[in-house]
């Protein structure tokens, strides 16, 4: 063999080994199957992200680039900093409701005996299971000033009629109710899963050592299922902030802009009014506050999970 | 989206392919154009309507030899609205398009001028109102076509029985079918007390106060009545006027005597106030009346479409007005501006109107008094006013005659039922609402 084709074939063996030394190697095989994953989170979530950072930064007509002009003036609106103001009670408002409504209905639903157990698990996660636009089309009926079920039965009992969506408060907690009807299941199901791996142990040895109800939630229960509920709130805040539908399909927005949250907001400013560019920064808005969130309740989870 | 397919003259289309150079030639000549075209109308709300669209679109087709596909598309849930966005900014899509008002002006830029259509159209079918024009009409080139489909105007829809009964008004003397209005007492004064007195009867008129169509429209109209403007002809912002303070005062008063839950009506939420027979008068297209006729015919045939009230300045009648024009882009604009004249000549428009009940308004001069209108009911003549026959009111559009890109903002947030509500609702000065309104125009002027 010709000294040449003999180096050549080394460096062709070494290149091979170096290759097949790679792809066994964890971190490769790893790499790999992420790869699916990290395609699509570019394509649908990188991509969109970086899209809206651009369009933010344009004029209105999207023509000239105008850096944090579009920021600046949405700081300067009465309007954006109540829709601040209203994202932030809309959201903070709903998830307490959920959390504390599943924790109650979870623990309602853990002593049902077993046998009944699943019909009740089943029907309570029906408002969850229904596509909220449309599960929202049939409460605007019952909120509805014509036709509204709710007004016709107060009326029966001699009440006043209620503006459900025409007055600020009554819209506010309509849309806040619609909102908890609809979340609430997940936070049951989620809360339910937790109770059932609390080991029964611990209440059993609890409860010979003289503990009350009081001490055995507080102690026990809390504890076990509290990386679940942090996990739960964080999910639900940031699904509630960028809420659309429900505030789209019940006031949109209204009355005088006291029921709008960022979704709705930017929807009407960028392709209700033609300024995309300024729809896009207001979504962006949503950014900081929910990452800000998502940093607090996820170093509380880690470092829970260290200390165990 | 719904597709139909159209005339398929697939021998030509083969020549054309063959001899590229020749047909593409043939196609700029105009008179006969060939080849493809791609169009989007709007998705009729009157069922039935989109079949005689289908049908004048064939006849021109086979005339002409043109292969022609069709999309409807929905307005519901701003599809519409995206198409046209989402193809301007791919300068890309159908050859003609359907544009709701502000979106002609909006997208001016990519749109071919059709100075030559409407010069004669205005010969044929008379001069087109000034809403068209004010919406059309950019730097004094037309750049989309005035279209009849889906435009609309949303003038009051009484009970008559109800406002006879309980204002002492009959609607039915002071709009009589097939003659002139007798309406001079119909004015905004006259308007607000009957409001007050429908309202102590438990039938209070059902006017949305809100950021919807319906709400901004009316209530443009007032403001017009009045002479108030928040921006003028100039672009310059001109709120704080005694006028807008006059026509707020006014707001003040009229709202008293609305149900208390208006501030969020949407566009359906007035015609089921109309239709549950719980009041007077509501002021929208003829639609709430076909709804009533169909599901509760009682409350239908007691039904009149009457003209709007007059103010110190005028009588106005909200009109939103839809165009059609044809991309720079388009493929084939010979043949899109073709079509355009088919489906604008008076024959055409007339069968149109007919298919959607009545509830298309032209906006030419002469194509206001079909018989579609006059003969519809129950109760015969209902509509007969509807188109405004005798040009006893103002076309208009809320925030007019602001230059259409700051009007578009005021109207698509509805700035003044915003003012009216904040006053009312709200519990506002009018001094203190009109500096929010100040803020809100000069942000409006951004480019």
């Amino acid at each position: 063999m010709p000294q040449g084709a003999a180096i050549a074939s080394a460096r062709g063996r070494r290149t091979g080994s170096s290759l097949s030394k790679a792809a066994k190697r964890r971190s490769t095989i790893a790499f790999l199957m992420a790869l699916p994953l990290i395609v699509l989170i570019t394509a649908l979530v990188l991509y969109p992200a970086g899209y809206a950072l651009h369009l933010s930064t344009l004029n209105k007509s999207m023509e000239e680039f105008v850096g944090f002009e579009n920021f600046e003036y949405l700081f300067e609106r009465e309007t954006f900093w109540m829709v601040v103001w209203q994202s932030c009670i809309f959201a903070i408002t709903a998830v307490i409701f959920k959390a504390l409504i599943g924790f109650i209905v979870a623990h309602i639903v853990h002593n049902i005996p077993l046998k009944g157990q699943r019909k009740w698990r089943g029907m309570l996660l029906v408002p969850w299971v229904i596509p909220p636009a449309m599960s929202t089309l049939a409460w605007l009926w019952l909120f509805d000033s014509s036709y509204s079920a709710f007004n016709w039965l107060i009326e029966g009992v001699g009440g006043p009629r209620i503006p459900w969506l025409g007055e600020t408060g009554w819209a506010r907690f309509s849309i806040i109710l619609v909102n908890v009807w609809y979340g609430a299941p997940f936070f049951m199901i989620m809360y339910l899963a937790a109770l059932k791996s609390v080991p029964e142990q611990l209440y059993e040895a609890a409860a010979i050592d003289g503990a009350g109800w009081w001490q055995r939630m507080w102690f026990i229960t809390l504890p076990m299922m509290r990386n679940i509920i942090a996990i739960t709130v964080l999910f639900s805040t940031i699904v509630t902030f960028s809420n659309f539908d429900i505030v789209r399909v019940l006031t949109a927005g209204g009355p005088i802009d006291t029921t709008h949250v960022f979704a709705t907001y930017a929807f009407k400013l960028g392709i209700e009014a033609s300024d995309i560019p300024l729809g896009a920064a207001v979504s962006l808005f949503m950014f900081p506050l929910l990452a800000l969130a998502a940093i607090v309740i996820l170093r509380d989870v880690s470092r829970r999970g260290n200390q165990t | 989206m719904m597709s139909s397919k159209l005339s398929r003259r697939r021998l030509m289309a083969r020549g054309a392919a063959a001899t590229a150079a020749g047909f593409a030639g043939f196609h700029v000549s105009g008179a006969h154009a060939a080849g493809k075209l791609s169009v989007g109308l709007w998705d009729h709300w009157v069922p039935g309507a989109n079949n005689t669209m289908n049908e004048l679109c064939k006849e021109w087709a086979d005339r002409e030899k043109v292969d022609l596909q069709i999309d409807y598309i929905t307005t519901i849930g701003q599809k519409h609205q995206l198409t046209v966005a989402a193809e301007a900014a791919a300068r890309a899509g159908h050859d003609l398009m359907i544009f709701t008002g502000w979106a002609a002006s909006d997208h001016a830029r990519l749109l071919e001028p059709v100075d030559d259509i409407m010069a004669d159209l205005v010969k044929s079918n008379g001069a087109p109102n000034r809403t068209a024009e004010y919406l059309g009409k950019v730097n004094g080139k037309w750049v989309a076509v005035p279209w009849a489909v889906m435009s609309a105007l949303k003038p009051p829809c009484s009970r008559i029985d109800l406002m006879k009964q309980h204002a002492g008004i009959d609607v039915q003397a002071m709009y009589p079918a097939g003659s002139a209005p007798k309406a001079d007492n119909w004015t905004w004064d006259t308007f607000l007390v009957a409001a007050e007195k429908c309202a102590k009867a438990g039938v209070p008129f059902g006017l949305p106060i809100s950021q919807f169509g319906d709400s901004v429209d009316w209530v443009g109209a007032l403001f017009q009545a009045y002479g108030a403007q928040l921006v003028n002809s100039k672009g310059e912002i001109i709120v704080k006027s005694d006028a807008v303070k006059q026509v707020l005062e006014y707001g003040k008063k009229l709202v008293q005597w609305l149900p208390n839950d208006v501030f969020s009506w949407d566009d359906a939420a007035n015609n089921r106030w109309l239709i549950s027979g719980k009041g007077a008068l509501i002021m929208n297209p003829p639609s709430s009346w076909a709804v009533a006729v169909r599901d509760a015919p009682q409350i239908g045939s007691q039904l009149w479409t009457h003209g709007m009230p007059a103010g110190p300045k005028g009588r106005y009648a909200p009109f939103t007005s839809n165009f059609a024009g044809v991309w720079t882009f388009a493929k084939n604009k010979s043949a899109a501006k073709s079509l355009l004249r088919h489906l604008s000549s008076p024959a055409a428009v007339e069968k149109l109107v007919a298919a959607s009940q009545g509830y298309d308004i032209p906006s030419f001069a002469n194509l206001t008094t079909f018989k579609t209108w006059a003969e519809v009911g129950p109760p015969k003549g209902t509509l007969y006013h509807y188109p405004n026959p005798h040009n006893h009111q103002i076309a208009s559009i809320a925030a007019a005659p602001a230059p259409p890109r700051i009007a578009n903002q005021i109207y698509v947030q509805g700035v003044m039922p915003k003012m009216i509500a904040r006053i009312t609702q709200g519990g506002e000065s009018i001094d203190k609402c009109l500096d929010w309104a100040q803020k809100e125009l000069q942000g409006f002027k951004r480019a």
